[in-house]
């Protein structure tokens, strides 16, 4: 079977967002970029079913400006056999990422869709919901297991409570969390060999989709500050300050 | 305008942070109809009822909807949702999962995880890990939202709306539950606790989050986790306290042995006070905390524990 892997190019997990002075955006020049750390756990993913015989093609996609071939390229080298870019704004809403990903899966008619479950930027995580309910296919997000069996996949789900499992027909969605699994490193060797992977750039305003924002970032601000506190000496201390300054304890 | 809000709930407790979603309906205002979906959630529907500022509950009692699977779920919300130019959920792991897919249904966008109303249709939301507040207005004319519960304070409990129960079935026939494994604790809620004492990679494995059970003890507090402890398996998933994990903002949280990595402090840091028990005193937690003190917490929490 055939799986879909879309990614996205995002800030560096390291990095501290800062916020540009005029308050229009978060300032991104020169700012190290990476694949998002969910997005990699679902390349990881799907190469791992590729390594198991359940998987037998695994195709990264990606939405954005050139720049998002470098993410491609990582996904390659940690395994993924193609890649396509849709060339598109880099700010496009979560509703118009899915219908160009929709788009994607009626050409490509893969058996399993694995996304992040949200990135690390917009911290939105609605992507592959959106997908699954445009594809009018079973969604199983926040996944911490998956095990295809027959024409259904089980995915084991982290929920508030706890741990819940769900069975879903394929083709299907299943967006990944962080215990999914840990991701290999490239090796050197398939770094190299990455670049020879076909990658295919079609251009979004050919798949005749109305992509009109659907919001306005009318501004960014950086957050309220916390003050350091003080250090205090000792436990005695430290429950006298929460009893009598803080006054959180009694 | 006429609002619609999602009730989180286990088929037999209303869940406390609804009560802070309906907060954020007030402030969008206008008409607030509260909809329990479930399977023999009669309690939660008159818990619903009691919700002020809400005049009616919708209840969907219905097997399809008893594990709140999205694809059913969101089947549910879109047909009602003619009725509403506001749908609003909590930012709790249903809501997250269904709401996207009810966006994507009505062809409108979602608003996630608002911590903040301007208007009917602008909202503040926290992005980057909560490194910066966007301000985002929907252009969609029906808007659909998801609520950081830790945004708003909770509304009474002493009103009485009117219970409607609703004769509907939608089920999507792709998906179906086949276990949970839930954990159990006598413990407040880590969303709804008033105190959270938190574990992280210091504390070396999942015994020693023993010595944080006598203190949550005293303070009446929830144990959360950092990512590090989860990862390392000393803990469950569900203590996880972070950007991508639980939102967490009591009036005093205490994180033992946690560095304090951004992604941690995107969960915890709107806490109203944050003590930080680190034998590093290079540790960015500190950066953030009120109190510090630099210790081995294997001296201290015994310590403080004894002294509480």
């Amino acid at each position: 079977m055939k799986v879909l892997v879309p990614i996205k190019r995002v800030i560096d997990y390291n990095v501290k967002a800062r916020v540009k002075p005029d308050n229009s955006n978060v300032d991104l020049a020169n700012v190290k970029m990476a694949i998002n750390p969910f997005c990699e756990i679902a390349v990881e993913e799907a190469v791992r079913l590729k390594e198991a015989g359940t998987a037998t093609e695994v195709v990264a996609v990606s939405i954005g400006d050139k720049s998002c071939q470098e993410q491609l390229r990582t996904a390659l080298a940690l395994g993924a056999d193609r890649a396509i870019q849709i060339e598109a704004d880099t700010n496009l809403d979560s509703l118009n990422i899915a219908k160009l990903l929709h788009k994607v899966v009626e050409e490509e008619t893969p058996q399993l869709v694995i996304l992040g479950k949200q990135a690390i930027d917009s911290d939105n995580n609605q992507t592959g919901q959106m997908l699954a309910a445009l594809t009018g296919m079973a969604q199983g997000t926040f996944a911490s297991e998956i095990k295809v069996e027959g024409d259904k996949v089980n995915v084991t789900r982290e929920v508030d409570a706890g741990l819940q499992t769900v069975a879903l027909n394929l083709p299907a969605i299943v967006t990944t969390d962080l215990r999914l699994n840990e991701p290999r490193y490239a090796s050197l060797p398939n770094i190299m060999k990455a670049k020879r992977k076909p990658l295919a750039v079609k251009a979004a305003a050919d798949f005749g989709i109305d992509l009109t924002a659907r919001t306005k970032l009318l501004k960014v601000t950086p957050p309220a500050e916390r003050q350091a506190g003080i250090v205090v000496e000792s436990v005695d201390e430290l429950v006298e300050k929460l009893k009598n300054e803080a006054k959180v304890i009694s | 305008m006429s609002i619609l809000v999602f009730a989180e709930h286990d088929n037999s407790t209303l869940k406390a942070e609804t009560l802070k979603t309906v907060a954020a309906a007030q402030a969008i205002g206008g008409d607030i109809t509260i909809l329990v979906a479930g399977h023999n959630c009669q309690n939660v529907a008159e818990a619903a009822a009691k919700v002020n500022g809400v005049s009616k509950v919708l209840v969907a009692d219905n097997a399809a909807y008893e594990h709140q699977l999205a694809e059913n779920i969101s089947l549910l919300v879109t047909e009602l949702a003619g009725d509403f130019e506001h749908i609003v959920a909590t930012a709790l792991s249903t809501g997250k999962n269904f709401m996207p897919r009810v966006a994507a249904l009505l062809d409108v966008t979602q608003i996630s995880d608002i911590i903040g109303v301007e208007s009917s249709d602008t909202f503040v939301r926290p992005i980057y890990a909560g490194n910066a507040i966007a301000t985002v207005q929907s252009l969609d004319s029906k808007k659909v939202i998801t609520v950081r519960a830790t945004g708003f304070d909770a509304v009474a409990t002493d009103g009485n709306a009117d219970v409607i129960a609703l004769d509907i079935s939608t089920d999507a026939g792709t998906s179906s539950h086949v276990s949970d494994e839930l954990t159990v604790s006598e413990r407040p809620d880590l969303g709804a606790a008033g105190v959270v004492i938190s574990g992280g990679r210091g504390m070396q494995n999942g015994d020693n989050f023993k010595l944080l059970e006598g203190i949550a003890d005293k303070l009446g507090a929830a144990i959360g986790a950092s990512r590090a402890a989860v990862d390392a398996g000393f803990v469950p998933n569900d203590m996880q306290v972070g950007q991508t994990g639980k939102i967490v903002a009591p009036d005093l949280y205490i994180a033992v042995g946690i560095s304090g990595a951004i992604q941690h402090l995107a969960g915890m840091k709107d806490s109203k006070i944050i003590v930080a028990i680190n034998k590093d005193p290079e540790a960015p937690i500190f950066q953030v905390a009120d109190y510090g003190i630099v210790a081995d917490l294997f001296d201290a929490l015994p310590e403080l524990e004894a002294k509480l």
